[in-house]
């Protein structure tokens, strides 16, 4: 279904040219991409690493990246949009924070409604500045990730309280267990796919991504649906805090930081391109697995280096997608 | 994105704000002027000599960094890979100090241009958006520097290095004469050469470029070569005034306060004009706002949201005058 809707808007970015066979294979390629290498690299580690193969490890991989993927869901509706937002690994943090605070001061409701509410609003206002004051939403979400981050420490009182969370609460009862938090991320994402395909909302995100101008003449409500997504987007990355919170059973404030680095690199990993107008949520699922297929192997085996050999093979990867994406491409004329 | 930006500019009722222009233009020097005047008055220290070295020294890497940054942004690209070559500087710098300071700082500034040419070879050859290909940079730079160095800091021992940040003339700091000579040759580049015209003219249209017969794709290698030394450079300034090698902690949100510097000084995201004097005032202005919250005893949380709206309200004003 997506491969279907998505093509259109890839003839029109490459001028409108006839795909030939062999430009078909390599948009396919382009899109399945990321499904492909995942399975290859979950056989080839399944073969050659011991201890990977276990049902207690494809736990610890689907429990500890639950929530996070959660980021690569808002992010994939925003760069579908042709837009990007850098402040969901703070507003992560904040949605955490928010929640243990709220069950500190309030109880199992004011946990789950704060950081909604706050989420929802700074949303709002990153969304009416793009899509009303024309600002880059590089930008504008660069900014909202600076004064997420200070909202939070501002509420931890500079770091240096942490909230914690009642255990036999039923917020806490949220994120408990195994099945919990991977069933969370399988309904929210077969949520958004459906959102992204069947909806009217999510076609104008493929249309806007695709040409805001075309979109705009289409009668697509362009600004509305900007704020929209950005909306969505500072919404569903403060949930995610709140659920983690609920995890981890306290607000941590230091956590989150490069986190939408991780969020942008899987939605790329997973085809969708970064100039808006394609991509898929069953993409980034891929994309978050694989990274978080990659990051346990390098924790069993280059556990010296810790989190900084993560760090580069990260990047190393991601230049290497990217790489392949523009080739596989070949659209752009220079 | 071209088309959109295009139209960006097109939509813009013409006339409507005649105003905003000049308003937008002198805003930058404005806000420096008032926050000298009010610093002054509630600080008898603030114009004092030792208060002026302390600014420098914070605000003259962001400078250089800033330079690179607005050539990248003249050509219509970003680069938000300069903390991570800074964090590489210093893992390179106590690597090679046996072989005597100087290899060391030239190695360094090598790695920072190797850095650009990786993701400037990425950006004009292979295709991929700036934002992406420096990304990738950013993320994998700082693993790569802390597997160097290892995760603690190291001390850096050597008097040259040292002395960028202590010694210098007329009270003044070395590093701001390398930062006053840096930003010269920058303005040169851009206003006297070919080189700075035919950066300005791919970011301006590259495919027009590319019609009219101009390098485009050597013009913007050679342009994220040149961020990235410049960013290799600002990171041997802050090692050798730190006097010590921290990787894993040099050159965080460096791409952040480089970008708004150069945002703020009236070059526009979409490419096609290098303010380097306006990078100069855009870089004095966010030192400015950021000495002023810390004198007035702001919290860190607090200075960091006034200067995310501060940021905001920044680049609105400066976007109304990129729409001329």
């Amino acid at each position: 279904m997506s491969s279907q809707m998505t093509a259109p808007a890839e003839d029109m970015a490459g001028g409108g040219v006839t795909e030939t066979p062999r430009e078909r294979v390599f948009a396919l390629l382009q899109r399945q991409g990321g499904p492909v290498v995942l399975v290859l690299v979950v056989l080839l580690a399944c073969i050659f690493s011991s201890g990977f193969a276990s049902s207690g490890n494809f736990s610890t991989i689907l429990v500890g990246n639950a929530y996070v993927s959660l980021l690569a869901l808002a992010e994939t509706f925003v760069i579908i949009s042709g837009g990007i937002d850098l402040s969901v690994g703070s507003m992560f943090a904040l949605g955490g924070v928010l929640a243990a605070w709220g069950m500190n001061h309030g109880g199992s409701g004011v946990a789950v409604l704060l950081p909604i509410v706050v989420g929802l609003v700074i949303g709002v206002i990153q969304g009416s500045l793009i899509a009303y004051a024309r600002l880059a939403p590089f930008i504008v979400t660069l900014a909202g990730l600076l004064f997420a981050r200070g909202l939070l420490q501002a509420i931890s009182n500079e770091g240096s309280t942490t909230y914690l969370v009642p255990g036999h609460s039923v917020f806490a009862f949220l994120g408990d267990g195994t099945w919990r938090p991977i069933l969370t991320a399988v309904a929210f994402f077969a949520i958004a796919a459906v959102v992204l395909v069947r909806t009217r909302f999510g076609q104008a995100l493929f249309a806007i991504g695709g040409s805001e101008n075309a979109a705009l003449l289409m009668g697509v409500r362009v600004r509305r649906t900007k704020v929209l997504v950005y909306m969505l987007s500072g919404t569903l990355a403060a949930v995610a805090g709140m659920l983690n919170a609920s995890r981890l059973q306290s607000g941590v404030t230091n956590i989150g930081v490069g986190y939408e680095l991780t969020a942008i690199a899987a939605v790329v990993i997973g085809g969708t391109i970064l100039t808006g107008g394609s991509g898929s949520m069953y993409g980034t699922a891929a994309g978050v697995l694989l990274l978080a297929v990659i990051q346990n192997l390098i924790g069993v085996h280059l556990s010296q280096y810790g989190s900084s050999a993560s760090d580069l093979v990260n990047g190393a990867f991601l230049a290497v997608v990217v790489v392949l994406q523009s080739f596989l491409a070949r659209r752009r004329a220079l | 994105m071209t088309a959109t930006l295009t139209s960006t500019k097109a939509e813009q009722p013409v006339g409507r704000r005649r105003w905003a222009a000049p308003v937008a233009k002198y805003a930058v020097y404005a806000g420096i002027v008032v926050l000298i005047a009010v610093n002054a008055v509630m600080s008898s220290s603030f114009l004092s000599l030792d208060n002026l070295r302390v600014q420098l020294y914070q605000a003259v890497p962001v400078l250089i960094v800033a330079l690179g940054m607005a050539l990248v942004i003249g050509t219509e690209g970003i680069d938000l890979s300069v903390g991570g070559v800074i964090a590489l500087t210093s893992a390179v710098l106590p690597l090679y100090l046996g072989y005597g300071v100087w290899v060391s700082i030239a190695l360094a500034i090598l790695a920072g241009g190797v850095c650009g040419a990786i993701s400037g070879s990425l950006v004009a050859f292979a295709r991929v958006q700036p934002i992406v290909a420096t990304l990738s940079l950013m993320i994998g730079l700082r693993g790569l520097a802390v597997i160097m160095n290892g995760a603690t800091a190291k001390p850096l021992n050597d008097p040259t290095l040292l002395n960028l940040g202590l010694t210098g003339w007329l009270g003044l700091p070395q590093m701001a004469y390398i930062g006053a000579g840096l930003v010269a040759i920058i303005a040169f580049v851009v206003r006297r050469t070919t080189l700075g015209r035919n950066l300005v003219a791919v970011g301006d249209n590259a495919s027009a470029s590319f019609l009219a017969g101009l390098p485009v794709r050597r013009i913007l290698l050679s342009v994220y070569v040149m961020s990235g030394m410049l960013a290799a450079v600002a990171g041997v300034l802050i090692a050798g005034h730190g006097a010590y090698a921290d990787p894993a902690n040099y050159g965080l949100n460096y791409e952040l306060l480089a970008i708004t510097a150069v945002v703020v000084g009236g070059t526009p995201l979409s490419g096609g004009q290098i303010r380097v004097i306006g990078t100069v005032a855009g870089t004095i202005f966010m030192q400015l706002v950021s000495a002023t919250l810390i004198q007035n005893n702001v919290k860190n949380s607090y200075e960091q949201m006034i200067e995310a709206v501060i940021i905001c309200i920044a680049v609105f004003i400066a976007r109304e005058s990129a729409n001329r």
